[in-house]
């Protein structure tokens, strides 16, 4: 239940930073991928993030967790930052300081805004081949096979590196981390902060002005005709909740229903 | 203003179908936004043998079909389909693209808009036109408590993913013509940098209730064991789960693995469908993630009818039959 609804009326923005100060379920399971890489074969992971200051508590997760670098994106201007954005602000931080990246992982669609989008977006910036929702990943020489289980098709694939990777929700269960571990993560003060003018943008950027898309309502789905009571026959009520109802649930189910039967015989 | 047709393009997304049906029910959005903004209805198909679609698309409201078949398009490439219609939207710039968000949809949208240097809203729910003739994009956002309506004010064209199921397809008119525009691939067409190694029609591993888009939960008030199986037939009919409350299991009529509530699970469907539950706190807490909520309970005034969206009086049982018999109708296989 949403009390208060965190949308910014003067800006046009949600408030992101109202949103619990932990790493997103997607996220986990893309650093649990990386450091199943980190763990057989060896690497260096970098985790990044964009967000506001609050943000740097789940670098700090990420490396006790195993992550060798933490770095948050962070800056007034950036805020308000569509997919379009917040891709190419992150394709910046990845071309000035990892030139040479092999693979980026990222979760498939994050619990707040589930756009699935920036993963997708982020490899276009970077020009680099990825796939999406995958379930298992082995890192080769130079290609990396992954295999997942999309629109009903199961399929392996072989992508050239570097490339992009997006972790299905149903993969790679995250680890806990043990409370020793989340202590020493908050002495560990090498977590890096860099604002616009480190990635090289102009001292202009505005990111909620330069983002394609711009919201302009935020409205709560369940304030509208709330509680709406059907009473009466049994077949008479299904029909006026099939009436009234029916996009939600041929929505949910992903089915097509007929919305008046009697008109098509 | 940016010049531009005013042309509404739909991707032609038909890897499934006819299960699929995702490009119809955005075509027959398409119409009723063209006739707004005067606009001609566009479907895009990529591919090799593609004629069926092309004339089910015209068939289903497209003006006019941009096509391209060949062999080398066999496969569903994301990159090689992404720099396509990217290419297309380049030479042709249409007002609005839109793709069904199926999981290619969703991950070849994203990468089209980012190439064209457009914005794009996700899995949309519904698209309006405004009284500047622009495209209103409406979708959830914040894990879909709330819903935000989005607009790409300057930037063309603007794009939208849309969930399947959101839109009711047209009738099909087999009588209809369309325009249709072949062309043939480009030279220049970059090296895929991915190669499918296996691909094997499978379809979808059972899901689990707490990602569920639909949960069906039942309490005491569905009356006995045998009518409280009648759930389970009416999940199959939805694609749902079936969850149950802390009586109900204690009574034995369900495994404990349907318990939703305290000690049991926490779910997040778009719809909860409740049947014959008065909502103790120990229930209804774990509740508070379920977008829409159907209640049904012969007390209007049980906590759990006081707490849904819609709120329908009557026998739990009866309500679950004729909800199986209403769904049988309506459903298309």
């Amino acid at each position: 239940m949403v009390s208060e609804l965190p949308w910014d009326s003067k800006t046009g923005t949600l408030k992101r930073e109202l949103a619990q100060g932990m790493m997103d379920p997607a996220s986990r399971r893309a650093l649990e991928a990386a450091l199943q890489i980190k763990e057989t074969q060896g690497a260096h992971i970098c985790a990044v993030t964009m967000g506001p200051v609050m943000a740097q508590e789940i670098l700090h997760q990420a490396m006790a967790l195993g992550a060798d670098a933490g770095v948050l994106l962070t800056d007034r201007r950036m805020a308000g930052a569509d997919t379009f954005l917040t891709s190419h602000i992150l394709s910046l931080f990845i071309q000035r300081e990892y030139e040479n990246f092999d693979l980026v992982i990222c979760g498939s669609q994050t619990s707040d805004s589930e756009t699935g989008q920036v993963g997708p977006q982020l490899a276009e910036a970077l020009n680099i081949p990825a796939i999406g929702y995958v379930n298992q990943i082995s890192v080769k020489e130079n290609t990396v096979e992954a295999q997942r289980h999309v629109d009903d098709f199961f399929e392996i694939l072989i992508m050239d590196l570097p490339g992009l990777i997006t972790i299905d929700l149903s993969a790679y269960k995250p680890r806990y981390l043990a409370l020793e571990g989340v202590e020493k993560a908050f002495e560990n003060p090498d977590i890096r902060r860099i604002d616009v003018t480190g990635l090289g943008l102009d001292e202009s950027f505005n990111a909620l002005k330069d983002s394609p898309t711009r919201i302009i309502d935020v409205f709560s789905p369940t304030s509208q005709g709330n509680n709406r009571v059907l009473k009466g026959a049994v077949k008479k009520v299904i029909d006026q909740l099939f009436d009234e109802y029916g996009k939600v649930i041929s929505s949910a189910m992903g089915k097509d229903l007929k919305t008046h039967e009697h008109d098509e015989v | 203003m940016m010049k531009s047709t005013k042309e509404i393009w739909v991707f032609g997304d038909y890897r499934n179908y006819f299960q699929n049906r995702v490009t119809l029910q955005i075509l027959s959005r398409a119409v009723d936004l063209a006739s707004n903004t005067g606009g001609k209805v566009c479907a895009v198909v990529l591919g090799h043998k593609v004629n069926e679609y092309v004339a089910e698309y015209i068939a289903h409201g497209a003006q006019k079909v941009y096509a391209m078949d060949d062999p080398r398009l066999s496969l569903y490439s994301l990159e090689t389909y992404s720099r396509l219609l990217t290419g297309l939207a380049k030479t042709y710039q249409p007002e609005t693209i839109l793709v069904g968000a199926t999981r290619f949809g969703q991950e070849m949208a994203p990468r089209v808009a980012k190439q064209l240097g457009t914005g794009l809203t996700a899995d949309c729910i519904d698209l309006e036109i405004n009284e500047k003739g622009l495209l209103v994009q409406i979708a959830p956002s914040f894990g879909g408590n709330l819903i935000a309506k989005i607009i790409t004010p300057v930037k063309r064209p603007q794009m939208a993913t849309v969930r399947p199921g959101t839109f009711q397809e047209q009738p099909h008119d087999y009588q209809a013509t369309g325009e249709i525009l072949i062309l043939s691939l480009p030279e220049d067409l970059p090296k895929d940098r991915i190669r499918l190694l296996t691909s094997e029609h499978r379809p979808s591993k059972k899901q689990k209730i707490e990602d569920a888009d639909i949960v069906i939960c039942g309490g005491r008030g569905m009356g006995s064991k045998g009518k409280f199986k009648k759930l389970f037939d009416l999940a199959a009919l939805m694609n749902a789960e079936v969850g149950a409350t802390r009586p109900v299991v204690y009574s034995e009529w369900v495994s404990h693995h349907a318990l939703v509530g305290q000690a049991g699970k926490n779910i997040k469907p778009k719809i909860l469908m409740s049947f014959g539950i008065s909502g103790a706190i120990q229930h209804t807490a774990a509740l508070t993630d379920a977008d829409f909520i159907i209640a049904i309970n012969k007390n209007p005034n049980a906590t759990m009818m006081k707490m849904a969206d819609v709120a329908i009086v009557a026998d739990a049982n009866q309500a679950c039959l004729g909800i199986m018999k209403a769904l049988k109708e309506k459903i298309r296989d």
